[in-house]
């Protein structure tokens, strides 16, 4: 009615005040049309293409990557038989460096967004050291950790010596190499968004925990961290969707040996190397179903979705 | 659990032992010696910053005094950690876990202490807030003042020798508030408990208190019953923060046994000796607003009467049950006068010349001399304060409304 105000009294006034609506809604549709196009192009298209792609055929006699549309839905099946140990590796491997990352991850956030309330310049630079890993790329740190983990380093070296690793045996190529790597590389997407809703937690709380005969571990417990619960879930899985389907770490270039192997290396190989893209395809949208699923039952059962 | 002992049907004796607390660059207590019986009702009044919370918080242990002991039913605690302590605090802003239900956030403390039958007691704390009603709801979907009634259930569920309430009244408006000093007062004697009650709403203590401390820069300027702070003050501060008063300086002139006479401006002004702190010198008196009378001719003089005027009305403000007259005395300054509306409307109109007078046995003497510019200090100042107070917390709540 805003209009109205300016178009003089009577019929002036009807005829202004009438489009106003009609005007908003094309306002809204036509800030919305950028977002609207850029996910129908990049998101909704590729997805069906990836889909399409996973039940094409073979064509009798055709060659290597040859393939034409087809409603094969054997190709699962054929994913799921030859690939079940790789998909289940990638979901092992993921939520152990979620749990990982979220152990060494926690702390880290609770010093930054709550011990270090006081001190201003110590919170503004811890956060920094958190993200300043990520102005060196991530290949380029992860290189650095096979050479820093490499046989001949001093820690292998060390290990060596004090008898804790065999002889015959290398740190480089195992899941532990891999799953230090996949920690490693995801620790700051578990910290910021913990530190982010630890930051917000009203000091008060836990005072009035502390009054009600909790001790600082119940407070921890009942209060603190049930409160951070938003920033935990954000955080496991900003690290775990991320890691299930890396193929970085668990490369051979990188920390991990064929025995290693996860989705990612799969999917990475039957595309570029043997170019079985029905395969690929399949394997892709199996994955993203999997993790679907996974992340509704977690959402759901950390009771998180009011707080979120 | 060196205190567990203390976990008592009935409230214990609260002993502050020279306390002093001193925070990185200014001193919050200066020096505190404080006694309060079990079972009392007692408040700590006073404006913001003169440590009445700091030392409510000492009690809690959620500070650390700098010396001094704090002693709860004779027991030493100032080392005890609080959850340890036998006490617990309504906090100013409830504090309620936003996470937990309301019955979950009044089970919090019994359940941490393991005793039986944790989940019939919470209810029956609703109960006496008569909230039982809301116990599954989530703190964020009450009102301020039910959201007030969950904290107060909270704490008194386990029925702590001491509890706290830090200012738990400030953010409701002032009809609810009044409901709930009462509550509060009939939830006191009810379960018999110690409160010790923060506020800075003179009102509000001096309705609710058995005994109210008026604190003033970290320390105590006089404690008393609400009707002895009210009608014998003994400081500036305390006549001027608790109600009004006004207030006149002057040296003394006569002293009769009695009473002392003082010459105020030119003017003869008696005061009980007995009511006086100091019988020599110069020393300020002081008479309440409500305690003078307006004449609009010259009184006969009359012994046992002290008069002041001509002076003329420069306002006049009506609020209903009284009218408030500011009359100005040549060289004495601004009266306050309170005059109860026995007739429709106020008696004498702006402009008008009037005399005042009072009871030379209403007026106080007091031990310190009040500063020349703020002969009668405005009370706006805590006022304000409180207003203040209030528009913030109402904005948190709001501002956690919506999150």
């Amino acid at each position: 009615m805003a209009f109205a105000a300016f178009g003089g009294p009577g019929a002036a006034a009807a005829a202004t005040a009438e489009p106003a609506p009609l005007r908003k809604g094309w306002i809204a549709i036509g800030l919305l049309a950028p977002g609207l196009a850029y996910l129908l192009l990049f998101f909704l298209a590729p997805l069906v293409s990836l889909l399409l792609t996973s039940l094409q055929v073979a064509p009798e006699g055709a060659g290597k990557g040859e393939y034409v549309p087809g409603l094969e839905w054997g190709n699962y099946a054929q994913v799921i038989a030859a690939y079940w140990p790789h998909i289940l590796r990638s979901l092992g491997y993921a939520l152990i460096a979620t749990v990982l990352a979220l152990v060494i991850g926690y702390p880290i956030a609770y010093f930054i967004g709550v011990t270090a309330r006081r001190w201003p310049l110590v919170q503004a630079l811890s956060l920094t050291l958190v993200i300043a890993p990520f102005f060196i790329s991530f290949l380029l740190r992860t290189l650095a950790w096979k050479q820093l983990l490499g046989d001949n380093s001093w820690i292998a070296q060390t290990l060596h010596g004090l008898g804790w690793l065999p002889a015959s045996e290398n740190i480089v190529g195992t899941p532990f190499s891999v799953v230090f790597g996949l920690t490693y590389n995801f620790i700051p997407f578990m910290v910021l968004p913990i530190y982010a809703s630890l930051e917000r937690l009203d000091r008060r709380y836990l005072e009035a925990g502390n009054d009600l005969y909790a001790g600082p571990s119940t407070t921890f417990w009942r209060v603190t961290l049930p409160l951070s619960m938003p920033g935990v879930v954000s955080g496991t899985l900003l690290t775990f969707i991320p890691a299930s389907g890396d193929y970085i770490n668990a490369s051979q270039i990188y920390l991990g040996s064929p025995q290693t192997a996860m989705v990612g290396n799969v999917i990475d190989r039957t595309f570029l190397e043997s170019q079985q893209y029905p395969v690929a395809a399949a394997l892709s949208a199996l994955l993203m179903g999997i993790i679907l699923v996974i992340v509704a039952i977690y959402v759901r059962r950390s009771g998180t979705e009011e707080l979120l | 659990m060196a205190a567990a002992g203390a976990f008592a049907e009935a409230g214990a004796d609260l002993e502050l032992v020279g306390i002093h607390k001193r925070f990185p660059g200014f001193t919050a207590i200066e020096s505190l010696d404080l006694t309060i019986p079990a079972g009392s009702f007692f408040a700590l009044l006073g404006p913001s910053g003169c440590g009445k919370t700091t030392t409510l918080r000492l009690v809690a242990g959620l500070e650390q005094p700098t010396s001094g002991r704090i002693l709860i039913g004779g027991e030493d605690v100032t080392d005890v950690k609080p959850y340890r302590r036998p006490v617990n605090t309504v906090f100013q802003s409830y504090a309620l876990f936003p996470h937990m239900t309301v019955l979950e956030n009044v089970a919090f403390g019994l359940r941490r202490r393991r005793i039986q039958h944790a989940v019939e007691k919470a209810h029956e704390a609703l109960r006496l807030v008569e909230l039982d009603h809301l116990a599954q709801r989530k703190p964020a979907q009450l009102s301020g003042g039910q959201q007030q009634r969950v904290a107060l259930a909270r704490a008194v569920v386990n029925r702590p020798a001491l509890l706290l309430l830090d200012e738990p009244l400030g953010a409701l408006d002032l009809k609810l508030r009044r409901q709930m000093q009462l509550e509060l007062k009939s939830i006191q004697s009810e379960v018999g408990l110690t409160f010790l009650h923060v506020t800075h709403d003179q009102e509000e203590a001096m309705t609710m208190a058995d005994t109210v401390a008026v604190m003033n820069r970290g320390q105590i300027e006089q404690m008393g019953s609400p009707e002895e702070l009210y009608e014998l003050p003994r400081t500036v501060f305390v006549a001027n923060f608790l109600g009004q008063s006004n207030l006149f300086t002057g040296q003394i002139a006569s002293d009769s046994g009695e009473a002392v006479v003082v010459d105020v401006a030119g003017v003869r002004v008696a005061v009980p000796k007995a009511r006086a702190q100091r019988h020599t010198g110069r020393i300020t008196i002081g008479v309440r607003p409500e305690k003078l009378l307006l004449h609009s001719s010259a009184p006969e003089p009359q012994a046992g009467v002290n008069v002041l005027g001509p002076g003329r009305v420069t306002d006049v403000s009506f609020s209903g049950v009284s009218t408030q007259y500011t009359v100005a005395i040549p060289g004495i300054g601004d009266l306050v006068v309170f005059a109860q509306n026995m007739v429709f409307g106020p008696v004498v109109h702006e402009g008008a010349e009037v005399w005042a007078s009072w009871h030379v046995e209403h007026g106080f003497g007091l031990a310190d001399e009040a500063p020349e510019a703020g002969r009668f200090a405005d009370d706006t100042s805590t006022g304000s304060l409180a207003r203040q107070t209030k528009e913030e917390l109402l904005g948190e709540l709001e501002e956690h409304g919506e999150r």
